[in-house]
């Protein structure tokens, strides 16, 4: 255990502002975008290797997945009529911006590789080829770019961990979007969301570990408190959904739904974590100053 | 104007950010708020909320000194610090020369004030980070927002190094410091520096108010007033200078400042670099899941 760190402040109060952003909506929207994303991959390799039963609910579960987004980034808005707003200008400064125009491509192609599964031999239509593919390509962007979103702020724990975000996000994406796998495929089709189900938690997990290093006294902010309890709890689940997995995912259809819920659950309690200590951070000088001091120091020794 | 945006507004060392957008501008202008001058009136306060018509947020007994506006947010542009503290003003055995009165100094206490505002900095993370382009940068290389752009996505807010921008909650828009953009176009002054009695709060062209701050950072050195600095006039900082910069009497973060802002945006070309990794990995990791009997 370190000391407490020596700082001053104005009377303690912040320095950074906290995001005004609602944690339903935004890490919510965090959660969902993952999720859609990677689904959208796995379903394209699922329909291309022969596995419709697999490629079914994680193209239905995309598609739900974005829309619920949309409406929870709108939502979210100061002003939701002027929504359109964001479509005035593209900004590679903005990941914001940057996300849009993603989205804007993605969620229609998600959409209408969807629709093609509820239409009798539509997923074989030319259009609903271009959708799906298009949406497996687009999926990672969607679920790597949002780790650039918060971390392109002044907020410590997201800023300090910049450079493990987009890791930490996809990772989580992978092992969500392995969980709908698993939760909606039948046993004959769900070996690949059983294997990517141990590839995105190994990297989720390396990926957060690597970020609580890299992030220093700010780290308190993952471990202490409400986004603490999340943070474990998206451990726990992440490794019963991995056990769960392994020894029953491929003999229980029971045993594979279950662990495939625990992995859902898992990315969604880390988003909430992360979104968690991203406010606690900024409402403590603490996590402002100290990594600063520390920064000038060690360039101006 | 808005519409010409810069792609990397975020190079470091470049002083002159209105030249991105603008082929001819003004000079750029500024504040220098020399807070060895303020005396808590809070008339910059008063004046900043009268001019631009900013809604009253609260008279609230704060217990901190004399402060009772808290801090900058989207209805307080201009912010007096009241700080209490256990320190000689100056040399304890230097005499002051005050208006022409020698004022002996025994005390071991002293009260800083000062009055914070918006920074306009060079590279102004609220302006790289807005995606409807409603936060600007003006001919005067100060940065607005547009009130009839703005959809309130908020992010803004957490991007500000300083936390000055943020969000009316009754408006869903986000409001900070104009600089008095509407008088600059007038050739006036903004209300906050015209109403401040004692010049704590002076307003010119940058490169002039920065010749200022140094030669009065060398007279106050002279007459014994320790920890002099000046604070945000270095366009090799982090957010590449502000427009709006101070001279402090202790830290920056006994002022509520951070010491060692940055605009994080110098991080983005490394954070899309490994968001592309990331991404590709994830495409890889979804190929390798196939790659198997069954």
């Amino acid at each position: 255990m370190v000391a407490e760190a020596e700082f001053t402040s104005y009377y303690g109060r912040p320095i950074v502002k906290e995001p005004t952003w609602q944690a339903l909506d935004i890490a919510g929207y965090l959660f969902l975008g993952g999720l859609a994303g990677a689904s959208s991959t796995l379903a394209a390799g699922a329909q291309l290797s022969g596995r419709p039963g697999l490629a079914r609910p994680l193209k239905l579960g995309a598609a739900g997945a974005i829309s619920l987004s949309l409406v929870a980034l709108v939502r979210d808005l100061g002003r939701p009529a002027r929504f359109l707003n964001m479509l005035r200008v593209f900004k590679p400064t903005s990941p914001m911006s940057v996300g849009v125009w993603i989205l804007s491509a993605y969620a229609p192609a998600a959409g209408v590789a969807a629709l093609a599964e509820l239409v009798p031999l539509g997923r074989l239509s030319p259009l609903a080829k271009l959708g799906t593919a298009g949406a497996a390509l687009i999926g990672p962007a969607v679920a790597s770019y949002t780790g650039v979103l918060i971390a392109n702020t002044a907020t410590p724990a997201w800023h300090e961990g910049h450079r493990e975000m987009p890791f930490v996000f996809v990772g989580s994406a992978a092992s969500a979007a392995a969980g709908l796998g698993l939760l909606g495929a039948p046993l004959v089709e769900n070996a690949p969301a059983q294997r990517l189900a141990v590839i995105g938690a190994l990297a989720e997990i390396t990926a957060v570990r690597l970020l609580e290093r890299r992030v220093g006294i700010v780290a308190e902010t993952y471990h202490r408190g409400h986004a603490g309890t999340l943070m474990r709890s998206a451990e726990a689940l992440t490794l019963a959904g991995l056990a769960g997995a392994s020894l029953t995912g491929r003999r229980s259809r029971f045993g594979a739904a279950v662990s495939g819920a625990a992995l859902l659950a898992a990315s969604a309690c880390a988003r909430f974590g992360i979104f968690e200590a991203g406010r606690e951070s900024a409402r403590d000088p603490k996590y402002t100053v100290v990594p600063q001091r520390e920064r000038m120091q060690a360039e101006r020794p | 104007m808005s519409e010409r945006l810069s792609l990397l507004s975020s190079v470091r060392g470049h002083g002159d950010p209105a030249a991105d957008v603008y082929d001819e501008h003004p000079p750029r202008m500024g504040f220098f708020t020399d807070t060895s001058l303020c005396i808590g009136c809070k008339a910059c306060e008063v004046a900043c909320k009268e001019w631009n018509r900013v809604p009253e947020d609260g008279l609230n007994f704060t217990g901190m000194s004399f402060d009772n506006s808290e801090g900058l947010s989207a209805d307080t542009w201009r912010h007096v610090a009241f700080i209490e503290q256990r320190k000689p003003v100056g040399d304890s055995q230097a005499n002051f020369q005050h208006t022409g009165a020698t004022v002996e100094l025994d005390s071991d206490f002293r009260w800083l004030m000062s009055s914070d505002v918006c920074k306009h900095c060079t590279d102004a993370a609220c302006l790289d980070v807005c995606p409807t382009g409603a936060l600007f940068r003006t001919e005067f290389g100060t940065v607005v927002v547009q009130e009839d752009i703005c959809n309130g996505c908020g992010y803004c807010v957490p991007a500000c190094p300083y936390g000055v921008i943020g969000k009316r909650e009754d408006d869903g828009r986000v409001w900070k410091c104009t600089l008095c953009y509407d008088r600059l176009g007038e050739g006036m002054e903004p209300a906050c520096a015209k109403a401040c009695p004692t010049n704590s709060i002076q307003f010119g062209e940058l490169d002039e108010l920065r010749v200022r701050a140094a030669g009065r950072v060398e007279q106050l050195q002279q007459a014994g007033v320790l920890d002099v600095r000046l604070y945000g006039e270095d366009p090799g900082d982090g957010v590449g200078g502000d427009g709006a910069f101070f001279l402090l009497l202790d830290e920056p973060e006994v002022y509520g400042l951070p010491p060692d802002p940055i605009a994080t945006t110098h991080d983005l070309p490394r954070m899309w670099r490994n968001a592309a990794i990331a991404a590709a990995g994830l495409l890889g990791a979804v190929g390798a899941s196939f790659a198997g009997r069954r």
